[in-house]
């Protein structure tokens, strides 16, 4: 017996994010840490969790098994429940065969039986690599009460920034006359957050068209989406306001973690009215040692600091030893900066150690050719040996 | 391996409320902060679960509101369980138990739930004492020495002109305990009881039946005490770093302990972490002219001005330019800017405004209480 349920979540968290590289070689996107004591999916799970939501799928696919871990049993989110729940769907074998999830559309088409166990009117489509915090139940709502049969989540970018996104054109109500991917003249500058509201009964008829069509990509930007408003659905635009950031790249997770330093970055992690939930460790309390130095950072349960950090993001059990400089970079759960060694806008990830001496990463203004600069990047489990210098730019998945 | 629930978990979450009366006046010894990020409940819960006892009962005896807002059903020491788990018993839990005046009047109002265990063997502590231990190996020793009674004590600095209260033990060459005194005026290195005890559970209801039948209600005088020879009362030393919190000063010290790191690695263990009942906090912030030097700064804190030798419980805020030294801070305490505060502890959700000077002592911290606004 299932009790019918207004809304269900489902997750797309199935993606490689191939453009973060050494950083999800072994763990899918939504695992990725972000902001000292989270992961990139906390931010939709929390979403749903503070918006009432209380069923979520997870499609998950590439390396699921950190991710896997992490939600467990939906306890950190509360959504551990007697009915409804967070529940990872992986792709299946069936009596026709097995298959992958082959796009966006078709993950949610192989998994319709879960859906409709809860018989619910909406579905809301999430992604698992944006940071923002939203509440799905206004924009719910706000689907209602236009009776529409699709509404996407957009955000007011710059005339620049639209060149590389989902463009919606609207009219003054909001209804969404044109989508357009990636337009070279954008005709307006309201972007698609990849949050969609549908009403079941119509997506599932397009879902099911979408497959026998064997379009190829099945894909809700690039199928589903255009074949609704070809057919003059009611499609409309819920504007969102306040801080929003697509982490589908390195640069941009670590500008993301920056962020959070930033005054002006309207993201609070603090507000008790709207938590972040995240899996906690279990670790004692944040050590500041007799000579560390920490200026305007995040530092996480469980990490011991004795050196210099600036600017920067330490997570949990992470260690800055004595007489380390950390500035303006990300320092992922349990990795080690050993005396001496120098960190600069750099993103370095899970159990690493950074021995003695070492230099990853400079900063912008050392670097004499601007395009030479960029973050360095190490990945997770790597061993940087004394004195290893690693260059701006540089990404690195293997001991040096 | 053995059998599930062959060890029952009794801990008493009220002993020595009177000790540090100021903390307990709206609490349980056990639901003190402590360290940052815990409850002093959380340690004899953790040492239990990373034991392997999985059913625990918590007896408590007033003032347990809080207690029961952070035990919650026990999910965080992974105690929400169909076997066993964790089982909150709060007085009058049958008609004509009523207040407990003592330990073995305690266990005979819970007697019932005790019973009911399927446990062969009960592990009891109060919440006086932050430490990690393995209860395994106190049981085992319990076992190889056939025992009727095990205490585990530690060496400990006592001195009575410090107002330590403890039951000081004499201990044979065999580890039979052949003397207790209660709060001795003496001073220097002893083995004091740690008020944990192994005990065989037909064991434990026969003393109780007993003793309750003759108006006796004190463990430590009726048992301990009155019956050290004719029951073989072990003791079994507990070599682990521990901190007893039996005075206020007592407390002050144990906090400001845990920044002497060799300590702090002996009481968090990786193999045995100690559980809390989660915030889900942001990390810790420090913002541009932050100084922080020898402190424990939990999650959710927000430091904008200067912190040595502290600690810092989840969600503390510290304004600009203001200075805190040599404090135990709980939990969501606001400091104003350019405060200047020193040897000082506050208590939950204390507001100090603006610029504000306090000055305790070392030997004397000065104590704000729970909510108050200065």
């Amino acid at each position: 017996m299932y009790l019918k349920k207004e809304c269900v979540a489902m997750l797309l968290a199935g993606g490689q994010g191939s453009r973060l590289y050494a950083l999800t070689q072994d763990m899918a996107k939504p695992a990725v840490p972000y902001g000292g004591k989270y992961r990139l999916i906390d931010f939709p799970l929390s979403n749903c969790t503070n918006s009432g939501i209380d069923t979520v799928g997870v499609l998950t696919q590439y390396q699921p098994l950190v991710l896997n871990d992490y939600i467990g049993n939906g306890q950190p989110w509360d959504l551990d429940r007697n009915h409804g729940g967070v529940h990872v769907l992986p792709p299946y074998q069936t009596s026709l065969g097995a298959s992958w999830y082959e796009g966006t559309a078709n993950a949610i088409y192989q998994n319709m039986s879960f859906i409709e166990r809860y018989d619910p009117e909406y579905v809301i489509v999430l992604g698992g690599d944006h940071i923002y915090k939203m509440d799905y139940s206004k924009m719910v709502d706000f689907h209602k009460e236009n009776n529409a049969d699709c509404t996407l989540a957009v955000i007011d970018v710059s005339l620049e920034e639209a060149k590389r996104l989902g463009i919606m054109t609207c009219d003054p109500d909001y209804r969404v006359i044109e989508f357009a991917e990636k337009p070279q003249q954008p005709k307006s500058t309201l972007a698609s957050m990849g949050i969609y509201v549908f009403t079941w009964k119509k997506l599932k008829k397009y879902l099911i068209e979408n497959e026998n069509e064997n379009s190829g990509s099945k894909d809700f930007g690039k199928d589903i989406i255009p074949a609704m408003l070809g057919n003059d659905e009611r499609l409309f635009a819920y504007a969102f306001e306040g801080y929003w950031k697509d982490v589908g790249t390195l640069d941009s997770l670590w500008e993301a973690n920056m962020d959070l330093l930033s005054p002006s970055v309207p993201l609070d992690l603090y507000d008790s009215k709207w938590k972040v939930y995240s899996r906690n460790n279990n670790m004692p309390p944040q050590y500041i040692g007799e000579t560390a130095e920490v200026e305007n950072s995040m530092i996480s349960e469980g990490s011991t600091i004795h050196g210099k950090v600036d600017f920067s993001i330490i997570f949990a059990g992470a260690t800055i030893e004595e007489g380390a400089t950390v500035n303006y970079s990300i320092v992922m759960p349990g990795t080690v900066i050993k005396a001496g060694a120098v960190i600069e806008y750099s993103i370095v990830g899970e159990d690493c150690v950074v021995h003695e001496n070492a230099k990853v990463g400079l900063s912008p203004e050392t670097v004499e050719n601007r395009d030479e600069w960029g973050i360095a990047v190490i990945g997770h489990n790597v061993d940087i040996s004394e004195g290893a210098e690693v260059l701006p730019k540089q990404i690195i998945s293997k001991n040096v | 391996m053995s059998a599930k629930n062959k060890v029952l978990g009794l801990i008493f979450a009220s002993m020595h409320d009177s000790s540090v009366i100021d903390l307990t006046k709206k609490r349980t010894m056990g639901s003190i902060p402590f360290g940052g990020r815990y409850r002093l409940i959380d340690f004899p819960l953790s040492n239990m679960v990373n034991s392997g006892i999985t059913e625990v009962g918590v007896i408590t005896k007033s003032n347990y509101g809080s207690l029961l807002d952070h035990l919650g059903s026990g999910k965080e020491w992974d105690l929400s369980s169909k076997n066993g788990g964790l089982h909150l018993l709060p007085p009058f839990s049958h008609v004509d138990s009523g207040m407990y005046r003592g330990r073995l009047e305690a266990l005979n109002g819970v007697w019932e739930f005790i019973n009911h265990s399927d446990a062969e063997y009960v592990v009891m502590s109060d919440c006086d004492i932050a430490t990690t231990i393995d209860y395994k190996a106190a049981i085992d020793f319990h076992k190889e020495t056939d025992a009727d009674i095990t205490v585990i004590y530690g060496r400990y600095a006592y001195d009575s002109n410090k107002n330590h209260t403890a039951n000081v033990l004499g201990i044979d060459e065999n580890g039979r305990v052949n003397d207790v005194m209660v709060n001795p005026q003496i001073s220097g290195e002893c083995s004091i009881s740690l008020d944990m005890f192994v005990i065989k559970k037909d064991f434990l209801k026969n003393i109780v039946i007993t003793s309750v039948s003759r108006n006796q209600y004190d463990f430590t005088k009726d048992i301990l005490q009155a019956k050290k020879d004719e029951f073989k009362i072990m003791g079994y030393e507990h070599k682990g770093y521990f901190s007893k919190i039996d005075t206020m000063n007592g407390y002050y010290e144990a906090n400001l302990e845990l920044l002497d790191t060799e300590k702090r690695n002996k009481l968090f263990i990786k193999t045995a972490p100690i559980y809390t009942k989660i915030r889900d906090n942001g990390p810790a912030k420090f913002g541009l002219e932050s100084d922080i030097k020898n402190s424990l700064i939990a999650d959710g804190c927000i430091i904008e001005g200067t912190v040595e030798n502290c600690v810092l419980c989840r969600g503390v805020k510290i304004g600009k330019d203001a200075i805190v030294k040599n404090s135990v801070i709980m939990q969501d305490t606001v400091i104003g800017n350019k405060c200047s505060i020193n040897s000082v502890i506050t208590d939950k959700n204390v507001e100090i405004g603006e610029g504000k000077v306090l000055t305790g002592s070392k030997t004397y911290p000065i104590y704000i209480g729970k909510n108050a606004k200065i």
